[in-house]
């Protein structure tokens, strides 16, 4: 869900090694950032919605990650994905360290790239 | 009580305003500058700027001796956070949220959010009300019992019309609690009480037997 840069580049990854990759967004622009041989879906629509989900074959899916630019559009829709679809893996994106902290302590895989770019470039600039 | 309201748009002023006549504590959490600044002009300093969904807003506020968290931004899924963050990090007793799509009611109860309000499915079952020939309205759910108060109304062709309460096969867990017809004053029916047409019948059911209840009031 969110076909935003790194939703892309993922979807991308994904579907060149073989996987069966669909992508979700609110807005088809979006579409555009996808690789020209991408050879999965890409679909309208919003992941807190479950009708959405759905028609995105979520019943069905092995993996849901959630990477839009909201942190709480992020965490309501891999609850959903967890919890009501019982999708096997979830990963969601959470950018304010705090609530990443808060989520992962309630079973929610989650990253914050805040906190994982920071340290990378205080290792950088150490070296 | 200390309660924490998330957003302060038409539904935040009005409920701080009104719960600080009811004497409580309040204070409202809204991301909007000049909207915070209204509110503190005309509430008093009630207001903190900042964004709910964050913890570090929320510690500074106090959550954590708050009483009540209650979300009401326009956002379903800030609500959400907000309720959650306030309930699993902070141990706030009671949590809150309003929800805009009525479908994310179910989703809201299964993340454990205590109570949900959704003004779209308010205003229906306003509307609903006033519709002469709606079957069956609800009054109050009472969630943690899971049951709700209806109203029924009988219509003058109805197959009840003129026979008593004690003929009737109420669905389980139904109770008819009040007669309220044009005749005489509202009453509590008893098994002898009969029923005539335009007669209003408020009941306790649950969601499961409401359509029974219905079809059985209605005759039809």
């Amino acid at each position: 869900m969110g076909c935003g840069r790194v939703g892309a580049w993922l979807a991308g990854l994904l579907d060149a090694e073989g996987h069966q990759v669909t992508i979700l967004d609110i807005d088809t622009y979006s579409f555009r950032r996808l690789p020209s041989t991408f050879g999965g879906t890409a679909l309208l629509g919003n992941g807190i919605e479950e009708e959405s989900l759905k028609k995105a074959g979520i019943e069905e899916a092995d993996a849901f990650v959630a990477v839009t630019q909201g942190d709480n559009h992020n965490v309501m829709a891999a609850q959903i994905a967890k919890h009501i679809f019982n999708v096997p893996k979830v990963i969601c994106r959470i950018y304010d360290p705090l609530r990443q902290e808060l989520y992962d302590t309630l079973g929610l895989e989650t990253f914050s790239p805040t906190t994982i770019f920071a340290q990378r470039l205080k290792e950088a600039l150490e070296k | 009580m200390y309660i924490i309201i998330v957003g302060g748009g038409e539904i935040g002023y009005y409920l701080s305003k009104d719960l600080l006549t009811e004497g409580h504590e309040i204070l409202v959490v809204e991301r909007d500058a000049d909207r915070s600044e209204f509110i503190i002009g005309d509430l008093g300093s009630v207001c903190v700027r900042g964004d709910g969904c964050e913890v570090a807003t929320l510690t500074e506020v106090g959550t954590g001796r708050a009483d009540m968290l209650i979300a009401v931004t326009g956002d379903d899924e800030d609500n959400l956070v907000a309720c959650q963050i306030a309930k699993h990090k902070f141990n706030v007793p009671q949590t809150i949220a309003r929800i805009k799509n009525p479908k994310n009611e179910a989703i809201f109860k299964k993340l454990g959010i205590d109570v949900t309000v959704s003004s779209v499915k308010i205003i229906l079952e306003y509307i609903e009300e006033e519709v002469p020939t709606h079957p069956l309205t609800h009054l109050l759910t009472i969630r943690d019992k899971g049951l709700e108060i209806v109203e029924v109304k009988i219509p003058p062709d109805s197959t009840t019309v003129g026979k008593p309460v004690k003929e009737l096969t109420l669905p389980q867990e139904s109770v008819l609690s009040l007669v309220i017809s044009k005749q005489q004053k509202p009453h509590v029916p008893t098994a002898d009480t009969i029923l005539q047409a335009g007669d209003q019948i408020i009941a306790v059911t649950t969601p499961e037997s409401e359509e029974a209840l219905r079809t059985v009031l209605r005759g039809t």
